[in-house]
């Protein structure tokens, strides 16, 4: 029995790991054809080429990055007092709020972004950095609010209350009490609201018109075009992010992980 | 101020975003899908696109494909995902890796998957060549079509590599939430451990894992790229058709593409009806 429970999760371990080995191998082959299990020789032909000036890739890396946290910067200011309001007040309507933030969620993406395309058309939105943006937040908010909602509602809002009490502003009670107990959660919350940004590909295809070259774009078109070397290569830099920030948030990870599978 | 002051400004900028980005680009899409285009004069809304594409049977195979391909990921990826929680569980040494390797699967973008799938399924990828190494083929073409095949196996495998761990840890969070005093109740009332697993555990995290599955069919049948890369070229699953008929060079095509994002969207209302229900009962 135990050594079944073993295999079984030796299994589970090694097929969550599978699709990712490939992609490193290849990185590194130097021709690979059939049948050979392993390539004839190694390089570092696709890194080189991925790290030069004619894949465009370090573009793609910077402007995906820079869309990602100019996301991830409104969303959270916009996102984090809502979350605050919708996980520690009662109003009416809320059920309402509830389902539009959560709409957003379930409701594909290319839905949105169809209708979303003519009227940023006619706003001279469309190709633009500042578009794609716009577009990424139909995601990243509800995952912020969403979020910052549920770390809300398991915060005691009588730690405020005492410090009003005595003599604080709302602003110092908040800065100076909740603040610092909410801080690791909305950190985790930020990261993760960067990784879904750094995720989208169908809506930044659509309001950047392929004018905006993002990294998950590039790597489609590697990938389809049959350069399997540099599609690995810019795979493995297209998941660096998401690495460092679960090493780096670990810790506090109960918060984040549960919404984002949506990337 | 006073708290329903309070409460409306805090939310308001976030939902007049919201609101005008996602209801905005909704309602954008569904004029334009009854052919509302004041800007080329088409100022009488009808149905023709709707007709148009309904009539199809293209759509039909589409919208079948979708649906078959959210559905079969949706359901394995949920059985398998509980079935996983239950090894983590239980196992000692190992659990922290595993729960390690099911977050680091919920950072990774759903194309780098479909990339590694194809690598390893395709009829010159890995395991064709070990197939070839087993001397089971000896060409290429011998190897099962696994991607671009008609039976979505490609597409349905990264779509379970992805979302057995979503939903694993949301089980995984439920199970820890609930503790064991339940099962032990029922353990000593004389049940045996599969007994307690399979009536007292099950029956409490099915509401959970039903609508983390809920949103996981609804992504699946929405999402673009998977079924672009990995896919048939007939039939397309149905945000493909929707894309390439939006790009078609006919503009005229274009209210089509919106009635398709309108069946879209939907087939996802449904979804976000079951969850709100499922979620009310678990909360019970």
């Amino acid at each position: 029995m135990i050594w079944g429970k073993r295999l079984a999760a030796l299994v589970l371990a090694t097929a969550l790991l599978l699709p990712l080995v490939p992609l490193a191998v290849w990185s590194f082959a130097r021709g690979w054809r059939f049948p050979d299990l392993l390539p004839q020789a190694w390089s570092l032909r696709a890194w080189a080429y991925t790290f030069g000036d004619i894949s465009g890739a370090l573009g793609a890396f910077w402007q995906t990055t820079l869309i990602a946290c100019a996301t991830t910067v409104i969303a959270m200011a916009v996102g984090v007092p809502a979350g605050r309001a919708l996980g520690l007040a009662r109003f009416g309507g809320k059920a309402m709020v509830y389902l539009l933030v959560l709409a957003p969620v379930i409701v594909p993406g290319i839905a949105t972004a169809l209708g979303l395309h003519a009227v940023f058309l006619r706003l001279g939105l469309t190709g633009s950095v500042s578009g794609v943006v716009l577009v990424h937040l139909v995601p990243v908010l509800p995952y912020v609010i969403l979020v910052s909602a549920s770390l809300f509602a398991n915060y005691n809002l009588d730690y405020e209350r005492q410090a009003r009490s005595l003599g604080a502003s709302a602003w110092q009670a908040f800065w100076q009490v909740t603040r610092p107990q909410v801080a690791p959660g909305l950190v985790v919350a930020a990261l993760f609201a960067f990784l879904v940004s750094w995720s989208q590909y169908i809506l930044t295809l659509l309001i950047g018109s392929g004018q905006v070259q993002t990294l998950p774009l590039l790597l489609f078109s590697f990938a389809s075009s049959g350069r399997n070397d540099i599609a690995g290569a810019l795979a493995i830099l297209y998941i660096l992010p998401g690495i460092l920030i679960l090493l780096a948030s670990s810790r506090h990870l109960a918060a984040g992980t549960a919404t984002l599978g949506r990337t | 101020m006073t708290d329903r002051v309070r409460v409306a400004l805090l939310l308001a900028p976030a939902l007049v975003i919201l609101g005008g980005l996602f209801l905005g680009g909704l309602g954008v899409a569904a004029l334009r899908s009854f052919g509302y285009m004041p800007i080329l004069g088409l100022t009488e809304p009808n149905l023709d696109a709707y007709r148009t594409i309904l009539t199809d049977t293209a759509l039909w195979q589409s919208l079948g494909l979708s649906l078959y391909i959210a559905g079969t990921s949706t359901l394995i990826s949920a059985v398998l995902a509980v079935a996983a929680a239950l090894l983590i569980r239980s196992i000692g040494p190992g659990r922290r890796a595993l729960t390690f390797l099911f977050q680091l699967n919920l950072t990774m973008p759903h194309l780098v998957g479909a990339i590694g799938v194809l690598l390893l399924l395709s009829q010159s990828g890995s395991f064709a060549r070990l197939a070839f190494a087993a001397g089971l083929i000896e060409r290429p073409g011998e190897f099962p079509a696994l991607v671009y095949d008609r039976a979505s196996i490609g597409i349905i495998v990264q779509y379970i590599w992805k979302e057995l761990p979503f939903i694993g840890v949301i089980v995984l969070a439920n199970m820890r939430g609930l503790g064991t005093a339940y099962e032990n109740a029922a353990r000593s009332l004389g049940a045996s451990r599969w007994q307690a697993v399979r009536h007292v555990l099950l029956p409490m995290i099915l509401p959970g894992t039903a609508a983390a599955s809920a949103i996981v069919f609804a992504f699946v049948f929405g999402a673009y790229e998977i079924p672009a890369l990995l896919g048939t070229h007939f039939p397309q699953a149905l945000p493909v058709l929707a894309y390439d008929t939006f790009t078609d060079p006919d503009l005229t095509r274009r209210p089509e593409a919106m009635a398709m994002a309108m069946l879209i969207t939907a087939v996802s209302a449904l979804l976000i009806w079951a969850y709100m229900r499922l979620l009310r009962v678990g909360a019970r």
